[in-house]
């Protein structure tokens, strides 16, 4: 039973992490690309190794991989803000379609 | 021409997909199921997608980003070949993998920022 239910939680996160890179190659800008994949492959990694936890149980492999997912929901958030904000000072123009940039009117009235 | 493009792109994922589920592998390890052959194969093809935008990223923030996605994917590779082996160290490949990938990518948010590494 533990392992039908892992293979389904694996086939799930399999699924997010495909459609993740087909938005890392398909997008049209970096900051879409950026949006696009790191949310859904880090999610679908999450399916993965809470699979590998269904499969193994309670043992040392199992809770290293509990480990991991509380590691990978911790830090990619903030490694995908800084590479955000990294980018954006290096002076990448948004794409000719994008709406609106609120960082750039934070920007001018800090400094105004 | 754009639709075109569309359904050149949809022919060319049936194809992966296609791929995917009938190619005959030979079995190097004994897998317990044909799907979790079926699953690496699948993170394969996303790894073949991040080396695409590293080599053709037109800023070097796309190849930043791309190196990113890399490393949480090798994660799900540690993950997927720890299940068929029975071996459990694959997992604490996994997390050096991750901890190392947070600081290099880390570093290189900083080096797109400008700054001096010290400040």
């Amino acid at each position: 039973m533990n392992e039908i239910l892992g293979m389904i939680f694996i086939v799930i996160g399999l699924a997010f992490d495909f459609f993740g890179c087909l938005g890392l190659v398909r997008l049209p800008d970096v900051y879409n690309r950026l949006q696009a994949s790191t949310k859904s492959v880090t999610l679908g990694t999450c399916g993965i190794l809470f699979g590998l936890f269904l499969f193994k149980g309670f043992t040392a492999c199992g809770i290293k991989a509990i480990l991991c997912i509380l590691f990978i929901l911790l830090t990619a958030p903030v490694s995908a803000h800084a590479l955000a904000r990294g980018t954006h000072k290096s002076g990448v123009k948004l794409w000719k379609e994008s709406v609106c940039d609120k960082y750039e009117e934070d920007e001018v009235s800090k400094t105004a | 021409m754009r639709r075109l493009r569309w359904l050149l792109g949809l022919i060319i994922i049936i194809l992966i997909f296609a791929i995917i589920i009938f190619y005959p592998l030979p079995s190097l390890l004994e897998w317990q199921s044909p799907l979790l052959r079926h699953s690496f194969f699948v993170l394969f093809f996303c790894a073949l997608f991040c080396l695409w935008r590293i080599l053709k990223g037109p800023t070097s923030a796309d190849r930043a980003v791309a190196i990113d996605i890399l490393g949480i994917l090798v994660l799900g590779f540690c993950a997927i070949l720890g299940i068929p082996t029975g071996r459990n160290w694959y997992i604490d490949i996994g997390i050096a993998w991750a901890l190392q990938s947070f600081i290099s990518t880390l570093a290189l948010a900083k080096y797109l920022e400008g700054r001096n590494f010290d400040e």
